[in-house]
């Protein structure tokens, strides 16, 4: 890696203040820095530094999200080949979702760090991290279907207006994957509803076989079609149609499990947002004045992107309550949204993205009421100790 | 009644080079050093020249703007250089030993003395700096009344030195002459704070005129600002002192033989010192003797004090006022390949992101290295773990970067140091410089209360 060092060390003067290539600083810094750990040292405060950094703490969250993609690959390609009668390999379906997939990350990737890039070098920063994620989040959010200008469109409005405009990684008011998703949700509807767009091939025309469905368990709920209602176990399993990375809660779940233990999502927030779901579930059921409230509560982890909403874009850091108090209530409210929106409002089958978003938008509201709690607490003491 | 106080929170830097306990030996230089930049926020005004001879007590400068606040000599001999930084800002005043004269500021029983003849003795004899106060962490006013003061019995940083060994090595007698004299002090209690462990050693100290308390738990439970908050919180208008325990025992030595001689058990610490023991010295000695060869390797960072909130000094740079601790780790001046994307078994990290936090290890031996680039706050939750106070450190950290007085008064910044927030520091993912955010909130209340 010597030779490598060298190289980069030779060219570095070009890109730097002055150099030839000095409005290309980000992007070779940020190449810099994706290959090797800067040299830098402590020079005042503390004289150690923990090996933890945002790169790392992105790659955790990433290798979170592989078991859905993988899953997700497979069960597009599944859904794909159901759609036309015939019975794929597991590899073999995994290949043609992978592929039917790759485009999509691609894009995402592409779109979003360019305007990271572009940001980083107006502002004489260093490159965030925050894509990392947020690019991977953002295909797995859609339908496999989804035209890539309109991903790519999506993707850019909530880099531009979402993230850069509040001051980039940090600073962001909404989570920008589920904005990306808000936005081709609102503008072109016919790509992210009805039963055809869950299926690759579908919007492009393509014959199914007779007795094919594309619906997905959350519109067959909201049309009350409940006895075409896949098993809660191929809910739970993911063999079911849906945007690409939520069908499947159990890979889901192995996320939530590399989250929790490397204690890069915060429990409180997945715990609680599943505790809100079963309050507003059971409610449902006890009150039970529609089939869709008669369905078991549990059935709601399962369907839709109600798992990978609470695992993935809940537990967000930055949009979400930075108290630890606030967040119990953060995610007990997102759970109940998500379940109350799904059941009760007829325009949109799924919840959970409105439920955060809107949450995201009261998360300091919840936070300056548990400070206010704490300097009440200090104020009380100064008043005694008087 | 003696408080017993188990935190939680925080955490233990498994680090290698703890000092083995064994005085090996006298660290005892040619030449000693006092550093104005120990004292934040002091603008000091010089009181002798180089090549003046010198006296241990004699005054060396004074405070600009408290003048009765004077800083002595250590040691008696001649000024040798005045080195200053940018901006011609003092750095250290450099004294080369000779003999052994003090200057006489007379025997006397605490007892007899009245609290303003006390706080003129430690004044004159250079010992006032080791009382400091919060808030604000820095030398007390002497004009202050304090509702307590407290002593911290035990040290919990990184390869802190082990105050039970430390207090076997230093005179029981002396140390009760210093809490007379600190007693006249406040109208209140002398707090001591010691670690509560399974088995007490039977000590030859009864600790008699103090309150004590016992504390348990990880790092920072050691820090007096921790003891504070739980036991007797600063609150707006207030001060509380504080004291090290081993300034008690000088304090005690100005009263029993009337002389300044700020003697210290230092502990010399760290993965790249050979043979990590205890040795006996004198405050602001150069660690010069103690340092020879006792290293292992080059390009080493030596730190007066720990590796969280110590002092980077040279090889033969001087221990600075307020420590009693010598680490040495190394430097971490060079790339690594793909570092950030390793499974990291020999990383430290003190979240569970690297493959070391999944196997039984022993302790580490880190560098310098800063580990990546300055961020946003993105994470939340984790200072919170490492904090053991009542108070909300990311958004005390937002209220003083964005300069909210109110806001800060209201989020605890009275009760705080940047000692207290250094693991805060240690553990950024987003590798904010959050000690010196802390003193910049700290110099900014100052200047706004003043």
């Amino acid at each position: 890696m010597d030779s490598l060092r060298k190289k980069l060390d030779k060219i570095k003067p070009h890109f730097e203040e002055g150099g030839k290539l000095s409005k290309l600083r980000s992007v070779f810094e940020g190449f810099e820095a994706f290959m090797f750990v800067s040299n830098k040292v402590t020079v005042k405060g503390s004289h150690i530094r923990d090996n933890i950094d945002l790169k790392r703490t992105m790659t955790v969250v990433i290798i979170a999200l592989l078991p859905a993609l993988l899953f997700g690959s497979y069960n597009t390609g599944l859904q794909h080949f159901r759609s036309v009668g015939t019975d794929p390999s597991i590899l073999q379906a995994f290949w043609f979702g992978f592929l039917r997939i790759l485009p999509l990350i691609i894009v995402s990737y592409v779109v979003g760090l360019g305007i990271e890039f572009i940001a980083a070098q107006i502002r004489g920063h260093e490159i965030n991290e925050g894509f990392l994620v947020t690019g991977l989040l953002i295909p797995l959010i859609m339908p496999v279907d989804v035209p890539l200008w309109m991903l790519a469109l999506g993707t850019a409005f909530a880099v531009i207006l979402g993230k850069e405009v509040f001051g980039g990684t940090g600073m962001n008011v909404f989570n920008p994957a589920l904005l990306a998703r808000a936005f081709v949700f609102f503008s072109y509807p016919g790509w992210m509803t009805g039963d055809n767009v869950w299926t690759e091939g579908l919007m492009k025309g393509q014959n199914i076989i007779d007795g094919f469905s594309g619906a997905t368990p959350l519109s067959m709920g909201a049309s009350g079609d409940f006895a075409g209602l896949p098993s809660f176990m191929n809910m739970f399993i993911g063999t079911i149609p849906g945007s690409v990375g939520e069908t499947s809660t159990i890979a889901i779940l192995i996320g939530a499990f590399i989250l929790i233990v490397t204690g890069m999502g915060s429990w409180k927030i997945i715990v609680s947002v599943f505790g809100g779901g079963l309050l507003m579930g059971l409610l449902l059921n006890a009150i039970a004045a529609n089939p869709y409230m008669e369905i078991p509560f549990y059935y709601h982890f399962a369907m839709g992107g109600f798992a990978f909403g609470a695992v993935f874009m809940a537990t967000d850091p930055v949009t979400a309550s930075q108290t630890e108090k606030g967040k119990w209530i953060y995610g007990l409210l997102i759970g109940i949204l998500s379940v109350l929106f799904r059941v009760l409002n007829p325009a949109y089958p799924e919840g959970v993205m409105l439920a955060i978003l809107l949450m995201n938008m009261f998360s300091p509201l919840i936070d300056h009421f548990v400070i206010q709690s704490n300097i009440k607490r200090r104020l009380r003491r100064a008043v005694l100790a008087v | 009644m003696s408080g017993t106080i188990s935190l939680k929170k925080g955490y233990n830097i498994p680090l290698k080079g703890k000092a083995e306990k064994k005085i090996a030996g006298e660290c005892n230089p040619i030449r000693f050093g006092v550093k104005p930049v120990d004292f934040p926020g002091l603008i000091p005004k010089m009181e002798v020249k180089p090549g003046e001879k010198i006296k241990a007590g004699t005054p060396l400068f004074h405070d600009k703007n408290r003048p009765a606040i004077k800083f002595t000599s250590p040691v008696s001999g001649t000024v040798i250089s005045v080195e200053r930084g940018e901006r011609r800002r003092i750095l250290e005043v450099v004294i080369e030993k000779s003999g052994n004269a003090y200057v006489n500021f007379g025997k006397n029983d605490p007892a007899s003395l009245s609290r303003g003849k006390i706080i003129e003795k430690l004044l004159l004899s250079g010992l006032w700096p080791a009382v400091r106060q919060r808030p604000y962490h820095v030398i007390a006013n002497p004009e202050d009344n304090p509702k307590s003061i407290f002593i911290a019995g035990f040290d919990t940083s990184p390869l802190a030195p082990d105050y039970d060994f430390i207090m076997d090595n230093l005179p029981a007698e002396i140390f009760q002459t210093g809490i007379s004299a600190i007693s006249k002090l406040t109208g209140g209690k002398v707090n001591l704070v010691l670690e509560k462990k399974a088995s007490k050693t039977p000590g030859k100290y009864n600790f008699n005129g103090v309150e004590v308390s016992y504390f348990s738990g990880p790092h920072p439970a050691g820090n007096v600002g921790i003891h504070i908050h739980h036991l007797d919180p600063v609150n707006k208008g207030e001060a509380v002192w504080f004291v090290n325990f081993q300034d008690v025992i000088a304090i005690g030595n100005l009263f029993a033989e009337g002389i300044y001689k700020p003697e210290r058990v230092i502990a010399l610490t760290g993965s790249e010192v050979s043979n990590p023991q205890y040795y006996k010295g004198l405050s602001g000695c150069s660690i010069a003797p103690i340092i020879r060869d006792n290293i292992m390797s080059w390009n080493l960072r030596y730190i007066s004090g720990n590796v969280l909130t110590g002092t980077k000094i040279n090889a033969d740079g001087y221990l600075g006022y307020y420590d009693s601790q010598v680490t040495v780790i190394p430097e971490g001046d060079k790339y690594e390949f793909f570092g950030w994307v390793l499974p990291g078994a020999d990383k430290l990290s003190f979240s569970r992101t690297f493959l070391s936090s999944f196997i039984p290890k022993k302790s580490f031996s880190p560098d310098t290295n800063f580990h990546g680039g300055k961020r946003a706050f993105v994470l939340t939750g984790q200072y919170e773990k490492v904090l053991p106070m009542d108070i909300y450190p990311m958004h005390l950290l937002k209220a003083i970067i964005s300069g909210d007085i109110d806001l800060m008064e209201n989020l605890g910044i009275y009760e705080v140091a940047e000692e207290d927030f250094a693991l805060c520091e240690f553990i950024c993912p987003s590798k904010i410089e959050i000690q010196s955010i802390i003193r910049n909130g700290l110099d900014l209340m100052i200047k706004e209360m003043s």
